[in-house]
C-alpha cells in the first residue's frame, strides 16, 4: 500500500510539474557578443486618480444640473450641462463607465462572493439614486449621456397615446430583471452589450450595434428619447426614487393659470392634466380593491411564467449552452472547429463536472425566472391599478415617476415670478 | 406605490410621501451598504492568463477596439532564441528567412534579428499585431512558449464586461487590480509569484 501511494505521488509529481518543465523546452542560451535583452514593455492602465476624477465630475454634474432645474429654472441652462456630459462621459470617456452598467457591478457583487467592486462603480449606481430622491431625475435630464445624445436629436416629437405608453413603458422593468438575472447568474452583462450608443461614443462598433443606435436616434427624432423611456432600466430605478422625491422641479414658480402651454411642450407626454374624480366614490373603492386583490394572481401567473422559461432563458449562458450542445451531439467533442467544445476538451475537465456546473447554473434561472416573472407580474397588477385609481388634481403637473426634468415645460410656462 | 386617493388630506398624503421616502432611502443604504463589503479602493481592468489561453484567435475578433487590444508580448527571458521558431515561421517554410512567405504571422508583425549564431532575437510590432494568436499556437507547441497574448492597457478601453471574455472558451480573461495590470509569463516563471501554475 504505502509502495503504491509512493509510486502514485511520484507519478502525480511528475505529470503536475511537466507544462513548467516543458516552457524550458529550449533553454535560453548564453550569449557571448555581449547581447543586452529587451525586456517586455507594460504601458499602464488609466490613472486610479482619474477614475476618482470621474465621480468628481459626476458629482459636479449632478449639483450643477439639479442646481439649474429646481433652482435656477433654466433649461438652456440643463442643456448645456447635458452637452457637457454628453462630451465627457460619452465621448471623451467613451460610455464606460455609466450608471445604467453599475447595476450589474453591484448586482454581481452581491452574488458573486470572488467579484471585487471597484469603488468608482459604486458611486455611479448610488450618486444619482441619492439626489434623485431628493431632486427628482435630474440625473436624466442633465448628467446621462445617454439621455445626452437623444435629447438633442428630439427634433419633431410627437405624441405617443397613452395606452401604448403604458405598454411600452413596462419593457424597462423586464429589462432590468433580465440584466439582474444574468449578472446574478454569472452570464453576461446585458446592459452593456446591448448599449445602443456607445458604438457612436467610440466611433468603433459591430455593424449591428451601430445600426442599431442609428435606429434609436432616427426614432428619437419623432419620438423623443426612446432608450430612456421604454427600454433603459436605471430609469425604473430612478423612477422609484422620483415618485416619492423631496423636492421635485415644478412647472410653474407660483400659481397655475391652466394655459395648458406645459403640456404641449413635453416631449415625453408626461404632464397629467387636471382631472376631476368621476362616477361614485363607493364603486370606485370598489374596483381598486378587485384590482389589488388581482395583483398575487399575477404575481403567480408571472412567476410560473418565468420558471417555465428558465430553459430557453439559461441558453443565453455560455457553460450551460456548451453542456447541451455536448450532450445531445458528443461527436462535437471531436470537431476541431467548434472552438469552445476543443477548449474544453483541452482544459481537461470531465463532461460529469461540466453538466454538474450546467445544471446548477439552470436550478439558479428557475428560481430567478420565479422571481422575475412574479416582480414583473407585480409590474403589471401594479400598472393596472394605478390606471384604475383616481385623483383629483387641479393644475398641470408632472408626473413625477416619468418626468424627466429636462426643463422645457418651464421655460413655456408664462408665470415667471 | 399605494395610490391611496384620500387626496383632500394633505398631511396624510405627505405622510406616505416620506414613508416611502423613508423606505426607499433605507433599501438603497441597505443594498449600497451589502454591496460596500466587497468594494475596493482600487480599479480593476481585464487582463488574460497565458497560461489558460488555448490561442482560439477570438480575441482578434471580438474585441470593441479594432484592431484588438490584445496583442502578442514576448517574455524574453523564456525564448530559446531559436533558428527554427514555431512562432515565426509556417511548419511547411521552405527556408528559415524573413521572406512572407514563410511568417506565420498574417501581418508580418514579428521582427527576426540576427544576435549570434546561431541566435535570433523575436521582436513584436504592436502597431502591427492583430492578437490572433496564431504565433503563440507555435511557439507553445514547438517551442517555449514565450510569445503569449496580453491586453495592452494603453490600448483598451476597459469596458464594463469585456466583450472578448464574455467569448473566451478557456475562461483566461479576469478582473485584475489596476495596480498590477500584467501576467507577462517571465514574471510567473522566475518571480516569486504565486500565481505560477501548478
Amino acid at each position: 500500500m504505502n509502495r503504491i501511494s509512493k509510486i502514485l505521488f511520484t507519478l502525480s509529481a511528475f505529470l503536475i510539474s511537466l507544462p513548467v518543465w516543458a516552457q524550458q523546452r529550449f533553454p535560453k542560451p548564453e550569449f557571448e557578443t555581449g547581447y543586452t535583452q529587451p525586456s517586455t514593455t507594460q504601458p499602464l492602465p488609466r490613472a486610479l486618480f482619474l477614475e476618482y476624477l470621474d465621480v468628481f465630475v459626476l458629482v459636479a454634474a449632478l449639483v450643477i444640473a439639479t442646481w439649474f432645474v429646481v433652482k435656477k429654472r433654466s433649461r438652456l441652462g440643463v442643456m448645456w450641462t447635458s452637452v457637457f456630459a454628453l462630451l465627457y462621459f460619452g465621448f471623451f470617456r467613451e460610455g464606460c463607465i455609466c450608471a445604467i452598467g453599475a447595476i450589474q457591478n453591484v448586482t454581481l457583487a452581491i452574488f458573486d462572493p470572488t467579484y471585487v467592486l471597484p469603488f468608482t462603480a459604486l458611486a455611479f449606481f448610488v450618486i444619482p439614486l441619492v439626489v434623485t430622491l431628493f431632486y427628482g431625475r435630474t440625473f436624466c435630464a442633465g448628467v446621462c449621456p445617454l439621455g445626452a445624445i437623444q435629447d438633442l436629436v428630439a427634433f419633431r416629437p410627437i405624441e405617443i397615446p397613452k395606452w401604448l405608453q403604458k405598454i411600452l413603458g413596462m419593457i424597462p422593468y423586464l429589462y432590468l430583471g433580465l440584466a439582474i438575472l444574468y449578472a446574478a447568474t454569472r452570464s453576461e452583462f446585458l446592459i452593456c452589450r446591448y448599449d445602443p450608443f456607445i458604438g457612436i461614443f467610440r466611433f468603433d462598433a459591430e455593424f449591428q450595434m451601430l445600426l442599431l443606435g442609428g435606429l434609436f436616434l432616427l426614432v428619437g427624432i419623432f419620438i423623443a428619447r426612446p432608450y430612456c423611456r421604454f427600454f433603459c432600466p436605471y430609469g425604473v430605478l430612478l423612477g422609484w426614487m422620483s415618485t416619492f422625491s423631496k423636492k421635485h422641479m415644478t412647472i410653474t414658480p407660483s400659481n397655475c393659470i391652466q394655459c395648458k402651454l406645459c403640456a404641449n411642450s413635453c416631449p415625453y407626454g408626461v404632464i397629467e392634466e387636471p382631472v376631476e374624480e368621476q362616477g361614485s366614490r363607493r364603486s370606485n373603492v370598489q374596483r381598486l380593491m378587485t384590482y389589488l386583490f388581482f395583483i398575487p394572481l399575477w404575481i403567480g401567473i408571472g412567476g410560473l411564467a418565468g420558471s417555465m422559461l428558465h430553459g430557453p432563458l439559461s441558453k443565453f449562458n455560455t457553460k450551460v449552452y456548451l453542456a447541451e450542445q455536448l450532450v445531445e451531439n458528443p461527436e462535437l467533442k471531436q470537431d476541431p472547429d467548434y472552438l469552445d467544445a476543443r477548449a474544453f476538451v483541452q482544459s481537461g475537465e470531465s463532461m460529469d463536472e461540466l453538466v454538474k456546473e450546467a445544471r446548477e447554473i439552470r436550478s439558479q434561472f428557475y428560481w430567478g425566472g420565479w422571481i422575475l416573472g412574479g416582480f414583473m407580474g407585480l409590474v403589471v397588477g401594479l400598472t393596472l391599478l394605478k390606471l384604475a385609481s383616481h385623483r383629483n388634481r387641479h393644475d398641470y403637473e408632472p408626473d413625477k415617476t416619468n418626468c424627466l426634468s429636462c426643463g422645457r415645460c418651464m421655460d413655456y410656462c408664462p408665470v415667471k415670478n | 406605490m399605494s395610490d391611496k386617493k384620500k387626496g383632500k388630506q394633505p398631511s396624510r398624503r405627505e405622510f406616505i410621501q416620506k414613508g416611502m421616502r423613508m423606505t426607499l432611502g433605507a433599501s438603497l443604504a441597505g443594498v449600497a451598504g451589502f454591496a460596500a463589503l466587497k468594494v475596493s479602493a482600487d480599479d480593476y481592468v481585464w487582463q488574460l492568463d497565458p497560461f489558460k489561453c488555448v490561442y482560439c484567435g477570438r480575441c482578434a475578433d471580438y474585441c470593441v477596439v479594432t484592431p484588438s487590444a490584445v496583442k502578442c508580448v514576448h517574455a524574453f527571458d523564456l525564448c530559446g532564441y531559436c533558428d527554427l521558431c514555431g512562432g515565426y515561421l509556417k511548419p511547411d517554410a521552405n527556408a528559415r528567412s524573413t521572406a512572407a512567405e514563410n511568417q506565420l504571422c498574417p501581418t508580418a508583425a514579428i521582427q527576426r534579428k540576427f544576435v549570434e549564431d546561431p541566435y535570433f532575437e523575436y521582436q513584436i510590432d504592436e502597431e502591427l499585431c492583430i492578437g490572433c494568436a496564431k504565433c503563440v499556437e507555435g511557439c507553445t507547441s514547438f517551442g517555449n512558449g514565450s510569445l503569449h497574448l496580453q491586453v495592452r492597457h494603453d490600448l483598451c478601453v476597459n469596458c464594463n464586461e469585456c466583450s472578448i471574455a464574455r467569448v473566451c472558451p478557456a475562461d483566461a480573461f479576469e478582473r485584475v487590480p489596476a495596480s498590477s495590470p500584467y501576467k507577462i509569463k517571465g514574471d510567473f516563471a522566475t518571480g516569486s509569484d504565486k500565481n505560477k501554475p501548478a
